[in-house]
Parts: C-alpha cells; structure tokens; sequence
C-alpha cells in the first residue's frame, strides 16, 4: 500500500503493510535510524516518537495510522538548527553511557515538558518510567528532565 | 588476556600515512559520526601519522585512534585524554577514530589489546596508551630540537607548541619530521603526581551524538544492496532442526530466502552458533513476520527436559558431597565446624540472568569476492574478524571489522560475538549481498550467553568474642563446559578471595554442566558471590553480636586499603541499625577487578511488603582515576546494573529453554525503582590500578537485602526479592 507520512516536517512516500509498526518504517524505509528497536512490545520505549505531540512507542504503532498525522523524530526535535531544550541538558549532564536507549529518552521527555513544563518528581517518574536503560542513566535523565525545565523557563 | 607487556622498540618504527585508521577505501555509513571528538570537530582524515595511535594535521588538530570499543564507558575519552596527557595538548584540539581492526592483525597486534572487558583498560592498559603520547611528544621535541640545533631537554612541549629560549613553533610544524625520527630510547610515562590533565573531570566525547541520533550502532548500518535477516535457533540449545517449511511464506512480499544455519561448537565447548534457520527479506519486519509464520519442526534433544528446577535439585545433592577444595587456611574449618557449638548455616542462591543489552544482538556482514566486512556490537574486534574469517573461508587479513558504538557491552563478548557474527557471515556468503542480521528480544534472551546460576552453602562457627573462628563454603555453579571458569569469571570470586581474617577456611567448590552457554556479565563471579558472601557476613556478625560495619571493619584490620574504604562509608552513610520498623540500612563490601566496593543501602518496606530501595552510598577505591566524571557515571550504572538483576531480574528454564521472552516477563529495573545513589572515591594510590566499569556492583544486591533484614526482620537468601514476601506483621519478631 501507498502511503504519505510527514515526518520531521517533509513529506514522504512509502509502500508497505499497513500493519507494519512505524518504527520499521522509520528505520528501514526512509532510513531514520535514531529511532531504535528494543523490544517490539512497547515495554522499553526506546522506539518513541512524536505522534501529534504524543510520545508514542512506534514499534507498536501501525504505519497506517500515521497516515495524515504529524511524525517527530529525534532527527526532527532540535528547532531551525538549535538543539531542543532537553538535548542541551542531556549534553550538559552527560546523560548517555551506550545512548541506545536515549533518543527514547530524549522523546518521552521533550513530551512531558511539552505537557508539563514545570514537572513534579512525580509526574517525571510516571512520564518517564516506560523508557528503559540497561546503563542506568536514570539519575541523569530526572537530573536532565529538570535541567530542561529551567532551560525553556529561561528561553 | 593478559596486561599486555610493554615493550619501548613498539613505538619506535613509525611510516608516513596518509589517512586515517578508519577509513579503507570502502564505503562506511555515517563512519565520522562514530568517530566523536571535542570541539571544534573536524574531519578524522588527514594529518601526519606520529605512530599508530595519532595523527596531527596542519592546523593543529590531534587525531587519536582508539582501539577499544565504547559501550559508554568513556573508552574514547580515556584513551585520548591518556594520550593528550603525555603529548601535551589542548583538549580541544583532540578528536577520536576508532583505530582499524585489520591494520591490528596485519601488524603485528599493533595497538597491543583490541578487547574491551574486565574493567581494565585503564587499570592494565595505561602504561602502553600512555606512552604513545610520551613518545609522540619526544620525537615532536626531537624534530624542533634538530631544526633550532639545540638540545632536546632544552625543548618544552606544552599545548601543542614547543619552546626553546625565544624559538617558538606548533606540533604541526614539526609533525612530518618527527614522524621520521627514531628515538634511542623511549621515554617513561608521567607519574600520577605530574598529570595536568588526568584526574579532572571530563564530559564524554561520545555524549553528543548520543543525544541526536546520529550516532551510528551496528544495528544502523545500511549498505547499498543490503537485505535484513531475522533468525530462529533452536529454543533448547544444541537441540537440533528437522524441518523448516519455506514454501509456506516465500510468496510474501519481499522475501527472499530461508537459509539453514548449522551449529558450529566454540572455544570451551561453548557455541559459536546453533542449529537454526535465518528468513531474508528486504526489510527486516517483513523476514521477522515470514519467519514467524514459517513451520519450523525441533529435535529437542535429551535437554528439552532441563529446567531451573531440576539443576537447583542437582545442586543441593551436591552441597552434601564433599567438592574440589579451593582455598584453604589454618586447619580444617568443616572439623572445628562439628565440633562448635555456636554455628550458623545457610544456604543462597541466585538464578540465571541475561544480559539484555538495550541494542539487540545483531551484525552486518558484506562478503565478497576479495573482502569481507564486518560491523557488529562486539566487545572484541579481533573475535569477530577471526569468527568472520573462518566462516567465510577467508583470510583473515582480508577481514574488516568496523568499530561501531556498543548499545550496551556487559560481558559476554557484547552482543556481537560468536554466533550472529557467524550468522551474517554465513548468509551473506551464500547470498552474496550485505546482510543484516537482528536477533528480535525473544530471540536475544533465548540464544544469548548467559550469567551462570549458582549455589551456596556456608557454615561458620563463633569463638568467644562473638568472630567466626571457622569458615566454611561449598558452591555449585553451572557452566556450559563444567569448569571454574567462564572467560574472566571464576566460580570462587568474592568467596575465596573474600579479605575477612578468619583463622581457619575452607572453600570447596563443583562444577556443574548445564546445556545454557554461559558466559561473562558485569563483575563476574563477584555479582553473584558478593550477594552470598556478604548477606552471610551479616548473619554471622548479628548471631555474634557484632554491628555489620564494626564487624567488617574489625575482621579487615591490618589491610589498609579497606579499612579506608570501610571508615569512608561509615563516615559517609551514616550506617546504623536502629531505624524504626519499616526502615533499614545494610552494608556490604567486595572487591572485583582490583578494586574494592563498598555500598551501604538504605530502604523501606510497607507493612504489606512493597520495597523502596531510596538510597545507596556506594565508596569504591580504584587506587586512581583518570576521569572522576566517566567513573562516577559507572558506579551509578553498577548499581542500577545489580540491583535490576536482585530485585526484579531472574531467568527460570522449563523444558530445556527459558520462560523469559522479553522485557514483560524479564523485567529490568525502571526509572521510578531507581535510589538515590552517592558516590565517594576512597583512593589509595600509589600501584594500585583498581577497574572502575564493574566493582560497584556486587556489594549492592547484600547491601539491600541485608537493609531488608534490619527492616522487616526477614533474611533474603535468594534473588529477585520480588519473590520474597516481604510483608511484616505484627506476630513476626523483630531480629534475632
């Protein structure tokens, strides 16, 4: 099947499954390959994407349904040249070990600051718990999350 | 692997090259983005070759080749801030390549150690990455002393510009006559008292492109031509194929091939791959989705009926047996055992757990008619060059092996040793395309190599003062070739090397087989004996009436280097026993990889059971650190690494293969369960070179389960805690 998708802002053409998960798309297709493949489960949200603003785990996600939505990807969140908020925080921290996990990270968290600029422990433990890291960045990442709060406050 | 041994005519050689290490006349995706560096970044090509591991161009800018692989360690800043430390160099003229595999094997080993494991790049490797700066830098002293006809101890080399009276000129200049200058003898490497540069906190190189998704992993890799591969081995290990039904999906659309892969027996009858069968497609859901719709009919084996069960049962006939004795000191401790009368027994054990990298195990292999290629997250080129090689039927100078970054290492050769090397190899040969092979998250659980269960049963007895005067253990541990060892991990780490003066031990040891190929994980042996040896060490204090801490500090007395580590964490913890209910704090200590660990946890427990773990204090002496950033970043992630496994972690085998399929029913530790963690470097210099990537974990798990104990009265002798009721009732006594 044909299929328009706008990703990061440009339009693309694919022909695939309908039912195949975004991710693949994403990755084999149109080769965006900073969105990762972890487990195929939406268990490590590693995959995570921008759906209409949503953080979305794309491994799960039919590529049908992206049709006629709004796809960000890591590659598309920085903003006419400048790192996205989140992303200078997780340089400043040094937040990645392997990093594998971390465009998951860096998406679920430029979402919640989205939603919730100013977020509670809470409400980042609850935003944040659905993206694994094997590393154990965690620390770094609500260290981060806060970090980015702070930074958009002050843009 | 050994240290490697340094030898001062290796630098000596040098030739001219025009390029760098990574770049082969072959087309290498996004290969610059791997090869991160400081700022400003430039172009990793170019430049005048000093010797094998750098480069300098004409603007200045030093180009360091680094031969290990980065899983996030910090390899790449460490070796270059190594080398920037002899050479003398603003850190921001530096950037990092990774250095070419094959130039390794062509010459000789060139770069000496291309494996990354055992925590030791640092701790074994400095003395040679060290002085490839030193000698870079003398002959760059050599070459202007030359030119200005002066003496070269005259000369100072400091940030790139060398100085003599008032003649002023940059390494650049003097570059290409260096790179011809043979010293007479080479010069020795800097003590840690003379370091500008080491010993300062540096942010990791490899952080930026980790934070845009251009780093490029093996898993990214994209050839032009490429097909993808989703392969199935067999669920019980060495079990066999009889049939495959390709008929079946090969109308999909995109698929292209089923190609039957045959088990190939490894080093230590370990497996270098397994009987299964690849679907190859052109892309990789469309052979994963083939793959699953495909019949495919196993021979189990006489394996088929192993499980966790049935090996924990073979395990404890064999506690009653007498086994391999191991260690041994004073007279026999099971005989002073029989005869005491204040004796405490226990029995621990931990289950079988996998690594689970985040980047499933996977490589891309292109096989051609004069050259094989190679990118694959291995934690040790040269296994994958040699793996490639003999798969292919190749030369195995004609392999190359691309560094990529590691989406996770943690033992067991990464996820890109052995058998998918061998897989990609294969296809690839048979096909004639680049292909790539990714191992879904079922399939990486189920075919990795994994940690090794093991079994323990201690017995001490107690003088009059309270101390154990007699120590005894007897473990059983399960690897695939019934050894001691596993790679890097022996089945006695953390036990018989345990630092406590007891007068008299006795450790004995079996070994048994189990079909599971097991391998090295985080800390071998440590991980799992430090949860033994130190929750035992808890009772046996608390059953003499001695505080844990007191009574680790007083059985370590006239070793200096933990009494350090072991005041540091009573000074920093706060560690004490009476919290109220509900509330504990536990403290454990064990040394792995020339360093020692020590962790105090401090938890809470509901009524009904449910586990907080709020903080670790964790106080490690390594001797030295070079960068206090990178290590402080590897302790958290040690603690994160040991706590997943002893909480919530576990592998159960049934039927030959293990019920854990992915992250829902092999669950890692999430952001919300993760504590506070604190960390202290209690350094006691001089030669001690303890590793930094692995040693805080093991003292976590006892740390955790004996902070239970003091909160809810209850003794956690086994892992996950997740199947300990943990609950505290009011009929429950507190403590013995």
């Amino acid at each position: 099947m044909q299929m328009k998708l706008n990703i990061n802002g440009a339009l693309h053409e694919v022909d695939a499954e309908p039912e195949t998960p975004l991710l693949w798309i994403l990755r084999d297709n149109l080769g965006l390959t900073g969105t990762k493949y972890g487990c195929g489960i939406a268990q490590c949200g590693a995959c995570t994407v921008h759906v209409d603003g949503q953080p979305t785990k794309s491994c799960v996600f039919p590529v049908s349904s992206a049709v006629g939505r709004r796809i960000t990807t890591i590659e598309g969140l920085s903003r006419g040249g400048r790192p996205h908020p989140v992303q200078v925080a997780w340089r400043e921290i040094g937040v990645p070990q392997c990093g594998y996990c971390q465009s998951g990270q860096i998406m679920a968290a430029a979402a919640l600051l989205a939603q919730r600029p100013n977020p509670t422990d809470q409400e980042i433990n609850a935003a944040m718990a659905g993206n694994l890291c094997r590393c154990g960045t965690y620390l770094r990442i609500k260290r981060g999350v806060r970090r980015a709060s702070e930074l958009m406050r002050n843009e | 692997m050994h240290a490697p041994t340094l030898t001062r005519r290796a630098f000596i050689q040098t030739s001219i090259a025009a390029g760098g290490g990574l770049l082969l006349g072959f087309h290498i995706p996004r290969a610059f983005a791997a090869s991160v560096a400081g700022q400003p970044w430039t172009t990793p090509a170019g430049g005048v070759e000093i010797n094998a591991w750098l480069t300098i161009d004409t603007a200045g800018v030093v180009t360091i080749r680094v031969p290990h692989t980065e899983m996030g360690q910090g390899a790449l800043t460490s070796v270059a801030m190594m080398i920037a430390e002899e050479l003398n160099v603003d850190w921001s003229r530096i950037q990092t390549v990774f250095a070419d595999p094959n130039r390794h094997l062509r010459n000789n080993n060139e770069y000496k150690v291309m494996s990354t494991h055992g925590s030791q790049l640092v701790r074994l490797q400095h003395p040679h990455i060290m002085q490839a700066g030193a000698s870079a830098r003398e002959r760059l002293k050599e070459a202007a002393a030359r030119a200005w006809g002066v003496k070269r101890s005259a000369i100072e080399a400091k940030l790139g510009t060398l100085t003599a009276g008032n003649r002023k000129g940059t390494y650049a200049e003097f570059a290409t006559a260096a790179a011809q200058i043979t010293l007479d003898e080479e010069p020795p490497i800097k003590k840690p008292g003379e370091w500008w540069l080491l010993g300062k906190p540096m942010q990791r190189l490899d952080v930026p492109p980790k934070t845009d998704g251009t780093a490029a992993f093996a898993i990214d890799t994209r050839l032009p031509a490429m097909v993808y591969a989703a392969v199935r081995c067999c669920p019980v290990p060495w079990g066999k194929l009889k049939s495959f039904d390709f008929a079946a999906v090969k109308n999909r659309p995109g698929v292209i091939a089923a190609i039957e892969l045959k088990a190939v027996p490894g080093r230590d009858q370990t497996s270098d791959m397994q009987n299964g069968v690849a679907v190859v497609a052109d892309t990789w859901y469309r052979a994963k989705t083939a793959l699953d719709a495909m019949p495919i009919e196993w021979d189990f084996g006489p394996d088929g009926a192993a499980s966790s069960a049935s090996q924990y049962e073979k395990a404890r006939r064999l506690l009653d047996q007498e086994g391999e004795v191991s260690y041994s000191t004073g007279e026999n401790a099971l005989e002073i055992i029989a005869r005491s009368r204040r004796v405490i027994t226990a029995e621990y054990h931990r289950p079988y757990e996998t690594h689970a990298r985040m980047e499933p195990i996977n490589a891309t292999v292109s096989v051609t008619d004069d050259r094989v290629d190679v990118w694959s997250p291995t934690q040790d080129q040269t296994v994958a060059l040699r793996l490639a090689a003999d798969q292919a039927g190749r030369d195995p100078k004609d392999v190359y092996v691309h560094t990529v970054f590691l989406g996770g290492g943690f033992g067991g050769g990464g996820g890109g040793n052995t058998a998918v090397t061998r897989q990609a190899t294969e296809i690839s040969r048979q096909l004639r395309r680049p292909v790539k092979v990714i191992w879904s998250r079922e399939e990486d659980i189920a075919q990795d190599k994994q940690r090794p269960p093991n079994t323990t049963r201690f017995s001490a007895a107690l003088g009059e003062n309270g101390l154990p005067i007699a120590w005894f253990s007897r473990s059983v541990w399960f690897t695939h070739n019934a050894t001691p060892r596993v790679g890097g991990a022996f089945a006695d780490y953390a036990i018989g090397n345990m630092p406590y003066k007891v007068p008299n031990r006795r450790h004995e040891r079996h070994t048994a087989r189990t079909h599971v190929p097991t391998a090295t994980h985080r800390a071998p042996g440590a991980n799992q004996h430090g949860f033994m040896t130190e929750s035992f060490v808890d009772e046996v204090a608390l059953a003499g009436g001695w505080d844990p801490l007191e009574w680790r500090i007083e059985m370590t007395r006239g070793l200096e280097d933990w009494q350090l580590v072991l005041e540091t964490l009573k000074e920093k913890s706060g560690f004490r026993t009476d919290l109220p209910r509900g509330r504990g704090m536990g403290v454990a200590a064990v040394e792995s990889h020339g360093t020692i660990a020590a962790a105090c946890a401090t938890v809470s427990v509901t009524p009904r059971g449910a586990l907080t773990v709020e903080k670790v204090v964790v106080v490690v002496d390594s001797g030295h650190v070079i960068n206090p950033h990178a290590a402080t970043e590897q302790c958290e992630g040690s603690v994160c690494w040991e706590l997943s496994h002893a909480w919530v972690g576990g592998l159960e085998l049934k039927e030959g293969r293990f019920v854990n399929t992915n992250f829902d029913s092999y669950p890692l530790l999430r952001l919300d369960q993760m504590p506070e963690v604190e960390v202290h470097f209690a350094l006691s210099g001089g030669s001690k070179w303890g590793g930094l990537g692995e040693p805080a974990g093991p003292p976590v798990p006892p740390a955790v389960a004996n902070a239970i104990y003091f909160a809810t009265g209850k003794r956690i002798r086994s892992t996950p805690f997740k199947h300990h009721d943990l609950s505290w009732g009011e009929a429950l006594t507190r403590r013995s």
